[in-house]
This record gives C-alpha cells, structure tokens and sequence, in this order.
C-alpha cells in the first residue's frame, strides 16, 4: 500500500469505530426529551468527566494551541490558565446550578434565566445569542476536521469531502442517540487524542533535538523573546493575559453546551468530584505547548501557523500513525461539533419555538423539532464550513466574548437575591454591544485589556445598578410566581 | 430559587489558583531559571494544574461536611 492509502484506511478505521460506539451507546434507551438532552440526569462521575473532557478538548486545543504557540509564542499560557481556573469556576456554580435544574426539571441554560428571572424578552435574547454563538463555533470544527484529513491523507482527499462526511456521521449519531452518544464516542477520542499528543509533543522535540529541555534551550537561545510574553505579538502583555485568563474562565462554562452538562449529572457530588479532577486532563494540553514550539525551530516560516504541528508530524511519523492522528484530530471536532449542533437544537425547539410559536407542542414534539434542527444546523454549518471566509477565528473569538456576558446573569441570579430579570438584560446588551463592537472595530485588545473583559465589567456594574434601581415589581412578581408554580420546591 | 452559596472558606481555597495563575503573571513569566529544560512560566502554570485539585480538594471537603450537616440538621 501507499504511504496514503495506509494512512487513510487507519484513519477511516478509527473514525468508524468512534461512530459505531456513539450508534450502540443508547440504543436500548427510549429516546424522549429528557433522556436525549440530558442523558436522563443518570451520568456518574466517570460519564460526566468524559462529557466535559469532550467538550472541552476541541480542534481548537489540537491545531489551534500549537497554532498560537508557533505563530504568538508566549502569550498562548492563558490557555493553561484559562482552562485550570474555569473548572475552578464550575467547582462554586454547577453543583448550585444542578440543584435547581433537579427542583425545576431544567435542561438548557435558557431554562435556568427563564425560571430565574421569568422574563420571556431576556430567555429569547439569551437562546438567539447561544445560537448565533455556536455557528461558528461548528464551523471551526468542521474546518479543523478538513484541514486534518486533507494533511493525514497527504492532499488526496480535499476538504470539502472529509467536512461533508464528517458532518454527516455527526448528525446522524447525535439524532439517533443525543448526549449518551457524545459521552460514548468521547471515550474513543480521549484515549485517541492522549497517545497522539504525547507521540506529538513528545515526539517532535526527542527526533529533532534529542529532548524536550535541548529543544527548549535551542529556542531560548535563538529566539528568548518568543519565550516572555508579549511573544511574537506587540499587545498581548501581562494585562492582556490577565483580562484574558478572567474572561474565559469566568466565560467558559457559560456557554450553553457546558453549563448543561451540570444537567446530566447524578448529583451535586458527582460535579464537584470531577472539578475537582479535571484540571489534570489540561496537562495533556501542555504536549501541543511542545509541539508548536518545537516547530517554531523545525517548520519555521509557514504562512499558516495551524498547519504547523501536522507538518511537523509529516515529516517524522510513519504513514500508519499519521492516519491515527488524523483520525484522533477528526473524532476532536466531530465530539464537540455534535454537542454544539444537539444544544442549539435543543434552544431553538424548546426555548425559542415553543415559547414564541407553538406554545401547545409537547415534550414529545419539542424532542421531533429539535431532531429535525440537528440535521437544519448540520446544513448550514457545513454549508458556511466549505464556503467560509479566513475571518472565522475571529468570529469565534467574538463569540467567546459575547457569551461570557451571561456571568453576570447566572451569578448573581444564583446567589444575590436582589437581581432583577430587567437589570441583567440591560446589562447583558450593554455587554454585547461593547464586546462585539470593540471587536468588530479592531480595538482588540483595548488600552492593553481583552475587550470581551471591558464588557463584562460594564455588564456588571450596569447590572447591579440596574437592579438597585429597579428591584420591587420585578422581585415581587417572581416570588410570587414562585411560590405558585412550584410550591413543593422548598 | 434559593440555593446554599459555597462556604466562604471553600472559596478562599478557590481564589488561590486565580492569584497564582492570573493576577501574579509578572512575577512568574520569564525564562529563567528553567527547570527540567522547560522555561520558568510554562513549568510555573504546569506545576499549578497539579496543585490546583490539591486546594479544590479540600474546598471538596468542608462542602461535602457542610452538605452532610445540613442534611442532619434538616
């Protein structure tokens, strides 16, 4: 066999075998609305840790950390830190946020503001936001499964075939069996993606420089400045990565996709046992680290610095185990694209269409919908994927920091009595508005601050201002509500 | 909607990665001296995603005794 053909069966192999497991994973379940969105609140602590660990490890820690690390140098530690701090962050929200979703059956995060703060404007504008935020977010997934199959197949499948396969088997799994499937095939991509990282990040520096503290030397020696933040970049200094590191961690689990996964669990134990775990599952993260750096001095000069691990691999791997990096890279997208496309099927059914539209439709029917939009979004995602525009990083990036705008609203709704529904929609669109446009202005990073965190202070201040000024009607009329709709809460 | 907030000693545990990780970066990012071949601020943050289940553990402990209290007492 070709070095191509040898890579593109184990590839195809390890792709079929992912899909496969997520096809048995809940096959002897029924599927309703419950089980197919929050795995029937049953996942213990090894369920959940894979769930989140799935989540979490997306195409953008595989090519985009070694990315940053070959193209930026230093300033991509935030990612270390971010990644650590934000479980740090779920250890004090997801256990609190479990135990309402128990009281009040919530499944999604619209459900929680919804039931918070029973203002149907403010769960629209939270459900419209989480969905525009996702689509791109797919998109850089399909994009990275293209780019990785392309390479591991040496250029004989293009892009566009390996996205539309790709996509394909994701809506497939993700409409036959929900978040049982993204929990079970995460298992294969985890396994997966932890030996091709070490082999990578391990890998790269021993062939070149015999290990990886020479590799570290050769660079601190012929490039130090890489080494210290502001890196390769002019604005990415110490108040950048600070502003960085608290917008993401603050953010992360603020994304509609992760803060349901506080829904599937057992218990509160179960969540807090596994924030307490998973920071370690970010030193695998710490090999890419490696990788991009070593290229640095191996591969330098690309034009695209996303590319630069996989040549890196290229050059040193055999053919067999080029496939099963691809595949591990192409299983990192799908995992994350599938629990990316089933949520925003979930928002718009139930919390978009159902409130707004169709106010007589049942769970039964809400669970339809949401099938029929998993293949909608699967569509235009891979549609925009093929005919995407280079600007998609940057849309995600927006996207990142317009959802960390909804901290402010959990928080506070979870531990501070006194704010309003009105107080947290004011401050969430004056957040929005001065994240995205500073962002769309360039002035990323603003006077030496992320521009996601400058909104996010507005927002909050705002917020609390807000609801000082405005509590009673809003606070009267939600306890109110409260003590009539679910009196055997408490 | 009332929940129990975390005990405040659960989240002084928890504010120790955020200053060892964030707030303290230019203390901690340089090159030397490096340990094990590997600059100071990359080993710095990988020594801190090993401590930080050390303190989120014991953040576990007193709200896992606080939760069994609770529970007795109601």
């Amino acid at each position: 066999m070709t070095a191509a053909a040898t890579a593109l069966a184990v590839m195809f192999a390890i792709v079929a075998i992912g899909t496969a497991v997520g096809f048995l994973a809940g096959s002897r379940q029924r599927m309703d609305l419950e089980q197919w969105t929050v795995g029937g609140r049953r996942f213990g602590t090894v369920l959940v840790f894979l769930l989140m660990a799935g989540e979490a490890y997306t195409t953008f820690s595989f090519l985009g950390v070694s990315g940053w690390a070959y193209s930026r140098g230093a300033p991509v530690l935030y990612v270390l830190a971010y990644i650590t701090l934000a479980y740090v962050t779920s250890f004090f929200i997801l256990p609190q946020l479990w135990e309402l979703g128990r009281r009040h059956r919530l499944q999604t995060q619209p459900d929680f503001f919804n039931t918070r703060y029973r203002n149907r404007y403010l769960t629209a504008f939270v459900c419209v936001v989480g969905i525009l935020a996702f689509i791109p977010y797919v998109q850089l997934q399909l994009v990275g499964v293209g780019i990785i199959v392309s390479v591991a197949s040496f250029g004989h499948i293009g892009p566009a075939p390996a996205m539309a396969a790709a996509a394909a088997l994701v809506v497939a799994f993700v409409f036959a069996n929900g978040v049982r499937a993204v929990a079970w095939v995460s298992v294969v991509k985890d396994f997966l993606m932890i030996v091709a990282a070490v082999a990578i990040g391990v890998g790269i520096p021993l062939v070149h420089f015999g290990g990886i503290g020479a590799m570290f030397h050769a660079l601190a020696h012929l490039h130090p400045q890489h080494l210290v933040m502001p890196g390769a970049t002019t604005n990415l200094g110490h108040s950048w990565f600070i502003s960085t590191v608290l917008l993401s961690a603050l953010g992360s689990y603020m994304w509609p996709h992760l803060f349901g996964t506080a829904f599937t669990a057992r218990s509160a134990d179960t969540l807090r046992r596994n924030a307490v775990v998973m920071p370690l599952y970010t030193l695998t993260l710490a090999l890419m680290f490696f990788a991009g750096f070593a290229a640095v001095l191996t591969v330098p000069h690309l034009r695209d610095g996303d590319l630069a691990v996989l040549i890196a691999a290229q050059q040193i791997f055999p053919p067999w185990f080029l496939g099963v990096i691809g595949g591990a890279g192409a299983l990192t997208a799908m995992v994350p694209a599938a629990i990316l496309i089933l949520t925003a099927a979930t928002l718009f059914a139930k919390n978009l269409c159902r409130p707004l539209l169709a106010p007589t439709l049942t769970d039964d029917g809400v669970a339809r919908l949401a099938r029929v939009m998993v293949v909608l979004l699967g569509a235009v995602s891979l549609a925009l994927a093929i005919h995407g525009s280079s600007t998609i990083v940057s849309l995600l990036l927006t996207a990142y920091a317009v959802m960390a705008q909804c901290f402010p609203g959990v928080v506070l709704g979870l531990y501070w009595g006194r704010v309003s529904g009105r107080g947290v929609f004011v401050g969430m669109i004056v957040g929005v508005v001065t994240a995205a446009s500073l962002m769309a202005a360039h002035r990323d990073p603003v006077f030496g601050l992320n521009a996601g965190f400058v909104g996010l202070c507005v927002n909050l201040a705002v917020t609390v201002c807000a609801s000082l000024l405005f509590p009673a009607k809003e606070l009267a009329a939600a306890s109110a509500a409260h003590a009539g709709a679910t009196p055997s809460a408490e | 909607m009332h929940v129990k907030p975390p005990s405040l000693a659960a989240l002084a545990l928890g504010a120790v990665p955020f200053v060892a990780m964030c707030f303290s970066v230019a203390l901690w990012d340089r090159i030397q001296p490096m340990i094990l071949g590997v600059p100071f601020n990359l080993c710095w943050l990988i020594l801190w995603i090993v401590l930080t289940p050390c303190f989120l553990w014991l953040a576990y402990r007193i709200e896992a005794a606080a939760d069994r209290s609770r529970e007795h007492g109601s």
